[in-house]
């Protein structure tokens, strides 16, 4: 498998490797898998209360190097994004930016489905709260 | 002098020993002639050639040059073994017995004949990837024909136990084929010791050539016939007719001569390289796990799983150093190592093993940089691991509990 420049520089420098606190009320986290394969994406966001903006994302994956990388990308992504625009990312935007051959294209799937469940944990979160 | 990537691949293939290509060359050159030209010293010379390199690959098995049939690698080997038997004793019945570990060209060539209408048991393998002797003893029917079970894995290097395998066959009455690829001139195998009736080699797993095999076919007690899988001129004694390849064959000759010249030291010398990674590696990380038999093993095997880490995800990280994984996001099918799974290894651990196959041209410092190396991969790949961050905080939680 040889890789895109992009994916290795996000395998070598990811962007956002770590942990928010979970049981904080304006963090929302999303722990998905693709059970073909076996891999594993924790991505977390921060919202700030005032603006509804992300203001803090972070992620950890076991997974391939275009898993990573998917990943690494997506938090990129969300900080600064409202909670409607960061779930306009779709797979798609993942794969060309990081130009994912066709067998990697579940792993940017992923990271889709990661940021997805991030932020209905943290929708979750507020009308629990209420 | 350190050289990148460093290779530990063998398993996958070896480099051609310098003495072998060496030997090669003129078969190329000057001595371009077919073995089976009569009439001319082209021809002679070709002939004997490929006769010194047959004697040369019969003593390294312990088998006599006549019982050696040249072949294009151990693929077709396996392929003439088991289809060459099956069809040759369909008569006497039509039960072949292998393992789940096999290689693809021994388990394909077997579901292969399945179509033909031959029945195929599969037996499954322990924990450490032995064949469990009871079982294959009560596998065997009075219709069984072949027993097909590999001398050593080229996933997890686990070495069965082929001369027990061998006995229960000729006190049954069937026949006994080996891929011995990986084993022969790695450690002794010998197809009297191991009552084996054929053995499947390979040139380019022992620092010989690609493109060129053998199959082993017992002579004597009992005489072992075959039906021919490829037709034509009748070379090879009519069971593999096509123009031998002279260079490659020499070449395989000159390799099998030297394993066997140097084996007890080379295998004792391996060893120490693959116990010398094996140690660093322990000492440098938790949680790492050996896949198959530690005792039953080649020399050059370490075959080990890096918990919490994705094989392929390492493999990227120590692009320097060039082996192979089981993982399935190295695979186009994304299907985990069945190997491993026939082992009982779990999907995640599966997911997270790297093959280190040691030898010939490998050196202490590359196996030093080599524990470094993965070592420190291994632990910044942990630190981004959700699975590595979730089993700590359970074990806190074991702790503080
Ligand atoms: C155990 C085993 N059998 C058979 C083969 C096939 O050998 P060849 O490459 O000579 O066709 C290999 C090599 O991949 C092997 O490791
Ligand atoms: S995580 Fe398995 S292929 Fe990407």
């Amino acid at each position: 498998m040889s890789y895109s420049e992009k994916v290795i520089d996000h395998y070598n420098n990811p962007r956002n490797v770590g942990s928010l606190p979970k049981g904080d009320t304006a963090v929302g986290t999303g722990l998905v898998g693709a059970p073909e394969c076996g891999d594993v994406m924790k991505l977390q966001v921060r919202v700030n209360p005032e603006t509804g903006v992300i203001d803090d994302a972070k992620f950890k994956t076991f997974g391939c190097g275009s898993a990573i990388a998917s990943s690494s990308l997506a938090t990129e992504w969300l900080k600064g994004k409202t909670l409607e625009q960061a779930l306009e990312i779709k797979n798609v935007d993942i794969v060309q930016e990081l130009s994912l051959p066709p067998v990697k294209i579940h792993c940017s799937v992923l990271a889709e489905d990661a940021i997805k469940a991030a932020i209905a944990d943290y929708k979750r979160k507020q009308q629990d709260g209420q | 002098m350190l050289r990148f990537p460093i290779y530990m691949d063998n398993h996958a293939t070896t480099p051609v020993d310098p003495r072998v290509l060496e030997l090669m060359l003129p078969y190329f050159t000057d001595r371009f002639g077919n073995a089976a030209s009569r009439n001319h010293s082209y021809g002679w010379q070709a002939e004997e050639a490929v006769d010194v390199a047959r004697k040369q690959v019969a003593e390294l098995i312990g088998a006599t040059a006549k019982e050696i049939v040249f072949t294009s690698g151990a693929t077709e080997s396996d392929n003439l073994a088991i289809k060459g038997a099956a069809r040759m004793y369909r008569e006497k019945g039509n039960h072949l017995i292998t393992v789940v570990t096999e290689h693809k060209a021994v388990i394909d060539t077997c579901k292969h004949l399945e179509k033909e209408g031959f029945d195929v048991t599969y037996l499954p393998v322990k924990r450490d990837g032995l064949v469990d002797l009871d079982r294959l003893r009560a596998a065997i029917t009075d219709r069984t024909i072949l027993i097909s079970i590999m001398a050593a894995n080229n996933e997890v290097g686990v070495l069965q136990p082929i001369a027990e395998i061998g006995k229960m066959a000729r006190e049954r009455g069937v026949l006994f084929h080996t891929d011995a690829v990986q084993a022969a001139g790695k450690v002794p195998f010998d197809v009297n010791a191991s009552s084996v009736d054929m053995a499947s080699l390979s040139a380019h797993k022992m620092y010989g050539p690609k493109g060129v095999g053998a199959l082993y076919v017992r002579r004597r007690n009992p005489r072992v016939l075959l039906t021919p899988i490829i037709d034509g001129g009748g070379h090879e004694r009519g069971m593999r007719s096509g123009t031998l390849n002279v260079p490659g064959i020499v070449g395989f000759g000159k390799a099998a001569a030297i394993c066997r010249e140097e084996l007890a030291t080379e295998s004792a010398r391996v060893t120490g390289l693959r116990n010398r990674l094996s140690d660093g590696l322990r000492r440098e990380l938790d949680e790492i796990y050996i896949n198959g038999s530690v005792e039953h093993r080649l020399p050059g095997n370490l075959n080990v799983s890096f918990a919490y880490v994705e094989g392929e995800s390492l493999l990227m990280g120590i692009n320097d150093i060039a082996v192979s994984s089981g993982s399935a996001c190295t695979s186009a099918t994304l299907e985990p190592s069945y190997v491993l799974k026939a082992l009982g290894t779990s999907d995640e651990l599966a997911h997270s093993s790297i093959r280190f196959g040691l030898g010939r041209f490998n050196t202490e410092e590359e196996v030093d940089f080599v524990v470094q190396k993965v070592s420190a991969v291994v632990k910044r790949l942990r630190e981004m691991s959700p699975l590595y961050e979730l089993a700590k905080e359970h074990e806190e939680v074991k702790i503080r509990g």
